[in-house]
């Protein structure tokens, strides 16, 4: 692996081992980066909340207009996608509490947990949008 | 060509004596999120399409800005902790992985202490 990284800073004149490069995905793996992508993702997320509640104690104004932009098209993919990573990151940070108790690590259980993780945050993010629109039309703050 | 690896410079150091504290606080603050962060998303849920005042007076219930200001609090150290990570999983150069150490902590008091100075008005200012 020539262009892999070992040593700080640098390029590595030995041996290493193989990276991401050279393993097909598996769904553990796929959960594992997607775990990291998703808190990443939250971390500046929390802009949004910050900003809404900053808006709130600002007075009306600074609210309808905070509320106005979530409230929009480009808003309300955003908050879309901030509901489904919040609800992947939660369900899959479940999954780590299970493995750091030293269970569940069989190939079959990783899969069933890494599968079943992903199907329960997509079925939470599509029930919770689902009953936002269905139960409420709008879908703004 | 050299075979040896950079764990020859740190061998004698011995460990950092913090490497578990992180582990328990991102664990800690982990499960405190899992509960709090249920709640906020079924507050945002109901607070879809209030105006100003409805959203000021539920804010203001202490049941419910109390809450909202533990999430914050234990959200940020949670997420100050994972950025950590990634940002000594990525960056290798060590001048600028001290800078984005250091804006990672201001990031996450930054967005921390507006949420809660935010709550805390609109809780008890007038």
């Amino acid at each position: 692996m020539a262009d892999a990284k070992a040593k700080r800073g640098g390029e590595a004149a030995r041996p290493l081992s193989p990276h991401l490069q050279i393993y097909s995905p598996l769904i553990n793996m796929v959960m594992s980066i997607l775990h990291r992508i998703t808190g990443a993702a939250l971390y500046f997320g929390t802009l949004i909340v910050a900003w809404v509640l900053v808006a709130a104690a600002s007075g009306p104004a600074h609210f309808d207009f905070a509320t106005q932009v979530l409230a929009s098209w480009p808003g309300q993919i955003v908050l879309f996608g901030y509901t489904w990573a919040l609800l992947h990151h939660l369900v899959g940070g479940i999954r780590h509490f299970i493995w750091d108790t030293g269970r569940g690590f069989d190939l079959a259980t990783i899969d069933l947990l890494s599968w079943g993780s992903a199907a329960v945050s997509a079925a939470a993010t599509i029930l919770i949008w689902g009953y936002v629109l269905l139960c409420t039309g709008s879908v703004a703050p | 060509m050299s075979m040896r690896t950079p764990l020859k410079d740190v061998r004698r150091l011995g460990s950092a004596k913090e490497g578990a504290d992180h582990f328990w606080t991102q664990r800690t603050t982990g499960a405190a999120n899992l509960v709090l962060s249920i709640f906020a998303i079924a507050l945002a849920v109901n607070l879809i399409g209030a105006d100003h005042a409805t959203f000021k007076a539920t804010i203001a219930n202490p049941l419910v800005g109390l809450p909202l200001l533990l999430f914050i609090v234990s959200a940020a150290i949670h997420m100050r902790l994972g950025m950590q990570v990634i940002i000594e999983d990525y960056v290798h150069g060590e001048g600028a992985k001290i800078v984005l150490l250091m804006l990672n902590t201001f990031f996450a008091i930054a967005i921390a202490a507006a949420s809660a100075f935010s709550i805390l008005k609109l809780s008890l200012g007038g």
